[in-house]
């Protein structure tokens, strides 16, 4: 008799909707502890000083040269990469859902993209290293490519050592990073270029337009926040990137994650605050980035839904 | 005549992208190769192999990628589950949480790791197996945006509603349902969604390199910095090591995808 009289009582305070969300719990408490709360940590860390007290000064890392540095050097890699790895990444794409590239081309560059999108880290910098490094495959060879000069002597005009190259540079790591980028790039435009419709390069053509006014005037317009997003991406991408660069360069660069990583180790800017505020900007410019993606590409999707 | 000029342009960008697929590759594995001057053999790998600091740190990042996964699986299944049964409102919020990691960088989430666990009242950092506890955290996070993908895409292709309630009829409970209901359906969104969080685990770095545990990653790095033609023997076994997994998921995800057709057609 209790009983029944009990369980009506307990089924509608089950039945409130808030009750639903209890089920959740279990996950949106370990992505508290272990994801919220450090972030936040680090976030107090960037505004108080080291008695604890709210400030703006740590912001003044900017003005250290080190860090000032550091964020000038991963700026730029990140958007060189984004724009060579995004343009390149763009052509292949093209060439492989519009431009008629063999079908065995199209299936071993797509199925190589899904892999080398997600390489990265310490091997890739090994890879790099066994090719472009001094005794490296392709130094070698470009070494080895010598003719007899005006004088008599031998000349070996490609040794790109000779010429101000060294992999264990910027550049280096432009290159390397290019690695992951491009097959990103073909990932993530593939699905925005197949959304283009033949019939509309037919019906420009019909009209009597050239492939540049087809290119201007339809098909970048439509393409363009799916470029843009996309490139946004390939630039946090590199921006967030650290194990390739460590082990290429064994942290000898200025990137700001290496000089996060510097912090951590031994407290490199004198005041451990600092170096929250160092981290505090990245997350600033991931945000910037990936939040920008999100709305290109919400954009980009009106034209490829139907 | 235009088609014509633009199978010379595709074919020209294919080149190109597959020559930067193949040239570093084929470069590593050359290199690998000639560690003893003059001949191609496989000393490179057998000096890898011999030593018992590569094979400790193969045992522990391998034990710590099924640790991660068999977690990962359990937190975000039942996550996912009830948010498709009961509160399809909280969508959003787990989409931007779920895609946080990409927004906060490897190295910042350890930073504030280190920040939050190595002082009272939740400090982890003082012995191995709680170290390992915040490693696994870490692991689970880093990997999350593809689990949660994976089981999203999973449990999208299923009817959660009506097997739910089909199975609740017969008298099933809620641990019922996940683990005999739920789960088989999910099998290969759950392998998808573990081989990628393997292959990630497998290749991290900064979390085993600044919480100071034997995992593959530091290893690659100190090899690197003293050793010459061992690192590019790494790599190869590296790379065999994420290819096999992501080979296996392309394997399965191709196979699910032809029965499905199989039954649409039939």
């Amino acid at each position: 008799m209790s009983q029944e009289s009990a369980t009506p009582q307990r089924k509608a305070w089950r039945e409130h909707p808030l009750w639903n969300w209890v089920g959740l719990l279990p996950f949106f408490l370990f992505i508290f502890i272990f994801l919220i709360l450090p972030s936040l940590n680090l976030f107090t860390g960037a505004f108080t000083d080291q008695e604890g007290k709210f400030t703006l000064e740590n912001l003044n890392i900017l003005s250290n040269p080190f860090t000032l540095k550091s964020y000038i050097v991963s700026l730029q890699v990140s958007a060189i990469t984004a724009l060579v790895g995004g343009l390149f990444g763009f052509f292949v794409a093209y060439s492989i859902t519009h431009g008629g590239a063999p079908r065995w081309m199209r299936t071993l560059i797509s199925t190589f993209s899904g892999l080398a999108a997600n390489f990265g880290g310490v091997p890739l910098a090994f890879s790099f290293i066994a090719t472009l490094g001094q005794l490296g495959f392709v130094t070698v060879f470009l070494k080895g490519i010598c003719f007899t000069g005006a004088d008599g002597a031998e000349v070996c005009p490609f040794n790109p050592y000779d010429h101000g190259f060294t992999l264990y540079s910027m550049w280096g790591i432009v290159l390397a990073y290019t690695y992951f980028q491009f097959p990103l790039m073909i990932l993530t435009i593939t699905p925005a270029l197949e959304g283009l419709r033949k019939e509309w390069r037919e019906a420009a053509t019909n009209m009597g337009a050239t492939p540049f006014q087809y290119w201007r005037d339809v098909a970048l317009p439509v393409l363009m926040p799916s470029i843009l997003g996309a490139m946004l991406l390939l630039f946090g991408n590199a921006f967030g990137a650290y194990a390739t660069a460590r082990a290429l360069t064994g942290g000898s660069i200025y990137l700001v994650p290496i000089a996060i990583g510097q912090q951590i180790r031994g407290d490199v800017l004198g005041n451990p605050n600092e170096g929250y505020a160092l981290a505090f900007g990245m997350v600033i410019v991931m945000s910037v980035a990936i939040v920008a993606y999100t709305l290109l590409q919400r954009q980009a999707s009106r034209w490829t839904r139907s | 005549m235009s088609d014509k000029r633009f199978n010379f342009f595709a074919i020209f960008w294919g080149i190109a992208a597959l020559l930067y697929f193949f040239v570093p590759l084929y470069g590593t594995f050359d290199f690998s190769l000639r560690m003893e001057r003059g001949v191609l053999g496989f000393k490179a790998y057998e000096l890898v192999f011999a030593d018992p600091r590569f094979w400790q740190g193969f045992r522990y990042s391998i034990t710590m990628a099924v640790i991660t996964i068999i977690f990962s699986v359990s937190i975000f299944v039942p996550a996912v589950y009830w948010m498709y049964l009961k509160v399809p409102q909280a969508r959003p919020v787990m989409d931007v949480i779920t895609i946080l990691p990409f927004i906060i960088p490897g190295i910042v989430l350890v930073f504030g790791l280190i920040r939050t666990f190595s002082r009272p009242p939740l400090q982890l950092t003082l012995r191995p197996w709680s170290t390992d506890i915040l490693m696994v955290a870490g692991y689970i996070i880093i990997s999350m945006p593809y689990m949660f993908r994976a089981i999203d895409v999973g449990m999208r292709a299923i009817d959660v509603r009506t097997l739910t309630e089909a199975a609740q009829s017969l008298g099933s409970s809620w641990f019922q349902v996940l683990k005999d209901v739920i789960i088989p359906n999910l099998r290969i969104a759950i392998l998808s969604g573990s081989l990628i969080a393997f292959a990630t685990v497998m290749g991290e770095l900064i979390l085993a390199d600044f919480l100071v545990r034997p995992a593959l990653g530091p290893y690659m790095v100190r090899i690197g910095l003293t050793k010459a033609y061992e690192p590019a023997a790494l790599a190869i076994i590296s790379y065999s090591l994420t290819w096999f997994s992501l080979g296996l998921l392309q394997y399965f995800s191709s196979r699910s995808e032809r029965q499905k057709q199989q039954v649409i057609e039939e």
